[in-house]
């Protein structure tokens, strides 16, 4: 517990300074580019991949099991549907991103504290944390929110593309996909989004902030950082998902 | 000049500087010599505002470091140039844009402007035309020179080297040595450079600080470390039997 209270109090302190005005705005603007292309466009082939597969088996599990005359074909475009708007694409892909993108979040800064790279921005008169941890989440923040609507759509179409392969047809498909649609599920997704690029980029930048010693320091804030923002994505999915859906 | 007043400084209960009070001269190089652990990294820390002191004062040309409020720090700040041990240029940086980084973040200087100076740097650390190697490309003595231009790079008035010469041959280390000294003479800064290795001592050690047990025990310029009688400093500086024998043939002299 007081372990977890000095991380909470070091975390603040840390966010505390990283929010601030930066020092030079072109400087800035470079970095927020840089960090786009870091943390938000190298992610789209594996948000874009792993979205089409989970997708197809998606909706090749619904069709499975709902294989009695029953049911409606189009019940399988409205699941895919759901599914992947209400819970893959905001949290999976998060959790997956933490994965990716915390870890090098994690490394790139903490293999900078040991090499004392971090101390010489510091003595240069840099305010390291805003320097280096501003960008990086305002890139998440609205970069992330991109690649869930990316994920949704081509999740979407896999999910076509599965259910074909289910016999289930387009004009089935298409017509679960619009049943009943709400559209504040997708402004509920980019919500949980937004908290969760939020927790990915400072959680991450935090271990990697405060990493002591060397090498194999650098791979246990990496490790640290990825644990931690998974465990607070699920919670926070949790919180929203009930302040918000109920 | 940079003056330290009274410096203590303790991690736990462990002691690691114990009422330091040193001037560091304007013009000189400035050399922090000592044991490994003896507290020179703690004290050069101290003085770039790194580590926070229990008590005593830092004065840069009068300003008290602690004194002043965090904007203040920085504004400061941005007159010391450091060179660090390990170079600490920026990875993803070529050379460069590793020098012209303080000119963009605190000057107004147009591209072209920070380019020539860029340049100048450069050339003044013999470096000419590596602009774009990256840090990843440079051998330990070019990295050392690198860290030299950028730290020159804002003409600051203080210039700080954490062992500079850690790491590289006799050879290239004189040349880092000479570097340092040349810098200081000619922008009339005040260099303090942190060190164990005696032949920088014996080459620019124009004001000497022997840190012992987070004390300072003695201080003087390089020939008076040669005559001096101090049984630490002697132990510490003629550990070596070439040193031994080279102080033996100056006493026969």
């Amino acid at each position: 517990m007081t372990k977890l209270l000095h991380h909470l109090g070091l975390y603040f302190i840390m966010m505390k300074k990283v929010i601030s005005i930066p020092e030079k705005w072109s400087v800035f603007r470079k970095q927020l580019v840089l960090e786009i292309e870091k943390v938000g466009l190298n992610s789209v082939g594996l948000v874009i991949i792993l979205s089409f597969f989970v997708g197809a088996v998606i909706s090749i599990q619904t069709a499975f099991n709902m294989s009695s005359p029953l049911l409606p074909s189009y019940l399988v475009g409205l699941a895919s549907r759901d599914s992947l708007i209400l819970e893959f694409s905001p949290t999976m892909i998060s959790l997956i991103l933490a994965g990716k993108v915390g870890s090098s979040i994690a490394s790139e800064i903490g293999s900078m504290r040991v090499t004392e790279q971090i101390d010489a921005l510091e003595i240069m008169g840099i305010n390291s944390a805003s320097f280096l941890i501003f960008p990086k989440i305002i890139a998440a923040i609205f970069f992330f929110p991109f690649l869930i609507i990316l994920s949704m759509g081509i999740g979407i179409i896999g999910a076509w593309v599965g259910g074909l392969s289910a016999d289930v047809a387009t004009a089935d498909f298409i017509g679960g996909l619009k049943y009943e649609f709400n559209p504040f599920y997708i402004t509920y997704a980019v919500i949980k989004t937004v908290f969760f690029a939020f927790i990915i980029s400072s959680v991450s930048a935090y271990y990697g902030y405060h990493t002591k010693g060397g090498a194999i320091a650098v791979g246990k804030s990496s490790t640290t950082a990825v644990v931690s923002s998974s465990i607070l994505i699920l919670l926070f999915n949790y919180l929203l998902t009930d302040i918000i859906l109920s | 000049m940079i003056e330290v007043r009274n410096i203590e400084k303790h991690f736990g209960n462990n002691y690691v500087l114990k009422n330091v009070s040193f001037i560091f001269e304007k013009g000189k190089t400035n050399l922090i010599i000592g044991e490994s652990g003896s507290g020179k990294t703690t004290l050069i820390k101290i003085l770039i505002g790194l580590h926070k002191i229990d008590s005593g004062a830092v004065l840069f040309d009068g300003i008290n470091f602690n004194a002043i409020k965090t904007k203040e720090q920085r504004i400061l700040r941005q007159e010391i140039g450091m060179l660090f041990q390990a170079g600490a240029l920026y990875d993803s940086m070529t050379v460069e844009e590793n020098i012209m980084f303080p000119l963009s973040m605190f000057t107004d200087k147009t591209e072209e402007e920070k380019l020539n100076r860029v340049n100048f740097c450069l050339k003044r650390v013999n470096l000419e035309g590596k602009n774009n190697l990256l840090p990843a490309e440079l051998s330990g003595g070019m990295t050392k020179r690198v860290a030299i231009a950028r730290a020159i790079v804002m003409q600051p008035k203080y210039l700080l080297c954490d062992e500079p010469n850690s790491g590289l041959d006799p050879k290239t280390a004189i040349i880092i040595d000479n570097l340092i000294q040349e810098i200081t003479k000619e922008y009339n800064i005040t260099t303090i450079v942190n060190t164990h290795d005696m032949n920088s001592v014996m080459e620019i050690g124009e004001n000497i600080a022997f840190i012992n047990h987070g004390e300072i025990w003695w201080s003087g310029n390089k020939d008076e470390l040669l005559n001096s009688e101090n049984t630490e400093l002697n132990n510490f500086v003629f550990a070596s039997k070439l040193f031994k024998r080279l102080k033996q043939e100056d006493e026969k002299c």
